[in-house]
């Protein structure tokens, strides 16, 4: 069981507001989408609950304790890249999760630890699909693979959430729909939270149980950082339709483009 | 006719104009010495090929008359412990500051102005105190190496420690690395050829100090050894050692990347 719990939270960095007044509760076993402009908050709200930002005011608590400060087990993460370590196999990345937990002093497993463990990484790589490039290193595979293998990596840690962060971008577009099927397979499997951010509204759309929208309330171009992001949009998905979907993107790309002409000037 | 930048040597050919230079300068060489020695058969300046044959083998295949000891081996010998102590030294210590400043913000904090400031002192400079606080011995030889390639090789680390993602420090975190096992685990591992690469980097420097030590006070050495026989002008001898000092640097930066290559083959040699 997994609750979240963010109450008037808000993010400010010196007079730049970033998000403001958030308010949120997740159940147990969500899978949220996060969609916004870019410059909205996602990634800082990502980094917040990662433990790499904290709120400037609001709590934000999870099970009912506060955010810890760093980043912990309990939650995994996926970057858009660069998050495999290139020095170790495919095997190697995975069961490094298992070793760091399992040797807290040397961070490596011997003789029968280190073959149970190393069941448990084939049963994983099984199920996302690398298990004939356990041997290779992260510099052979695919960008797909790689993803895949970071993936791997955080869900055998079983943590209580899991945060994306549009860990699909750098992806040919074919290759989405797959990585949506695992995603959502593996969501099924090990019950944990997901937050999602994409830059693809209709991805977010596709995925997940619940849509939080990223986006300025207030556009004011006298004081374009008084006012911060908030969360516009939290929508239950499977009863929402296209004419939301355009809405949505509409807002969007209005204050995508607003942000961008205030960075031109 | 296609133009210049995009004509390109075949291996023969590159392997061709690689060695034009040696026997350019080969051929410089035999002709200028031919004319000296015709004018004067006694010049010491541009020896004969077989005044160095002679010299090469009393000195590599001979006992010394007075030592008893082959010199060249023992110069070979004596220079090399110098400079793999020195090596060794060097990269224990950079690999210890380098990972801490690196890794731990407060002791970069705590460290990071001070070896700056070290590594701006001429190493040459301190020779003197070197010599005066450790005596004439071999550990002020090898601090003198150790103090011109160790402040580099801490700062080259460091910010090698710096290029590593910060995608993979957080990630460690998330899979539940502590520090130390975060150095152990993640950093240590992926810096190791980079400190291989770092040395290879500091080899010239670490023989510039290596013969500008055992010139000033040894009792043997390559360094002290062509700085000797330079009171007789014997260019026979300091030639042929000059190349051998050449060959050994040469041979060292080469295995360097051999075994960068076998030991890390996840690591693709971007700077080899």
């Amino acid at each position: 069981m997994t609750t979240l719990s963010i109450k008037r939270l808000y993010k400010e960095y010196g007079d730049q507001v970033v998000l403001e007044n958030i308010n949120l509760e997740v159940r147990d076993n969500e899978f949220i989408t996060l969609v916004g402009a870019s410059g909205c908050g996602k990634t800082t709200f990502l980094r917040m609950l990662l433990g790499e930002e904290r709120p400037t005011r609001g709590t934000f608590l999870i099970d009912g304790e506060p955010l810890p400060a760093e980043p912990g087990p309990d939650r995994g993460i996926v970057f858009q890249r660069y998050s495999a370590f290139p020095h170790l196999t495919v095997h190697g990345n995975v069961l490094l999760g298992l070793e760091l937990a399992r040797a807290p002093r040397l961070g490596r497993l011997f003789g029968a630890a280190r073959r149970a463990a190393l069941v448990e990484v084939d049963e994983m790589l099984h199920a996302v699909g690398l298990y004939e490039a356990r041997d290779k290193y992260p510099a052979q595979l695919s960008g797909g693979m790689q993803q895949r293998l970071s993936i791997a990596q955080s869900v055998i840690k079983n943590p209580k959430i899991l945060l994306l962060d549009e860990p699909f971008a750098a992806l040919d577009p074919g290759l989405s729909a797959d990585m949506h099927k695992l995603i959502l397979g593996l969501w099924e499997r090990h019950k944990m939270n997901i937050f999602m951010i994409t830059h693809d509204i209709k991805e977010g759309f596709e995925l997940g149980t619940r849509l939080l929208v990223f986006d300025k309330v207030r556009l004011d171009p006298q004081a374009p950082n008084a006012y911060g992001a908030t969360i516009t949009y939290d929508i239950p998905l499977g009863v929402c339709g296209t004419p939301l979907l355009d809405e949505l993107t509409t807002r969007t790309r209005r204050t995508e483009r607003f942000v961008n002409k205030l960075a031109v000037a | 006719m296609r133009r210049l930048v995009n004509l390109r040597p075949g291996r023969g050919g590159a392997l061709v104009l690689g060695a034009l230079p040696f026997f350019a300068l080969l051929l410089v060489y035999l002709i200028a010495s031919d004319l000296r020695l015709s004018e004067n058969p006694s010049d010491k300046m541009l020896p004969a090929l077989s005044s160095f044959a002679d010299a090469i083998r009393q000195y590599a295949t001979e006992p010394d008359q007075r030592s008893g000891q082959v010199l060249l081996w023992l110069d070979t010998q004596a220079s090399l412990t110098r400079l793999g102590l020195s090596l060794l030294l060097g990269a224990a210590l950079g690999l210890v500051f380098g990972i801490a400043t690196g890794a731990l913000p407060y002791v970069r904090a705590g460290f990071s102005p001070f070896i700056a400031t070290l590594s701006l002192i001429p190493p040459l400079s301190i020779l003197p105190i070197l010599f005066i606080v450790f005596g004439m011995g071999e550990v002020s030889k090898v601090a003198l190496i150790l103090f011109g390639i160790a402040p580099f090789l801490m700062r080259d680390l460091s910010m090698r420690v710096g290029e590593i993602p910060s995608e993979q420090i957080i990630k460690s975190q998330t899979l539940g690395a502590s520090s130390w096992t975060l150095i152990t685990r993640v950093i240590l591992p992926q810096l190791l050829p980079r400190l291989l690469d770092s040395l290879r980097l500091s080899l010239g420097s670490a023989w510039l100090f290596l013969i500008a030590a055992e010139a000033i006070a040894a009792d043997e050495g390559l360094g002290y050894r062509i700085f000797l026989v330079r009171r007789y002008m014997a260019m026979d001898v300091i030639l042929p050692y000059v190349a051998w000092i050449t060959v050994l640097a040469f041979a060292l930066d080469w295995s360097f990347r051999r075994v960068n290559r076998r030991l890390f083959p996840w690591y693709s040699g971007k700077n080899a």
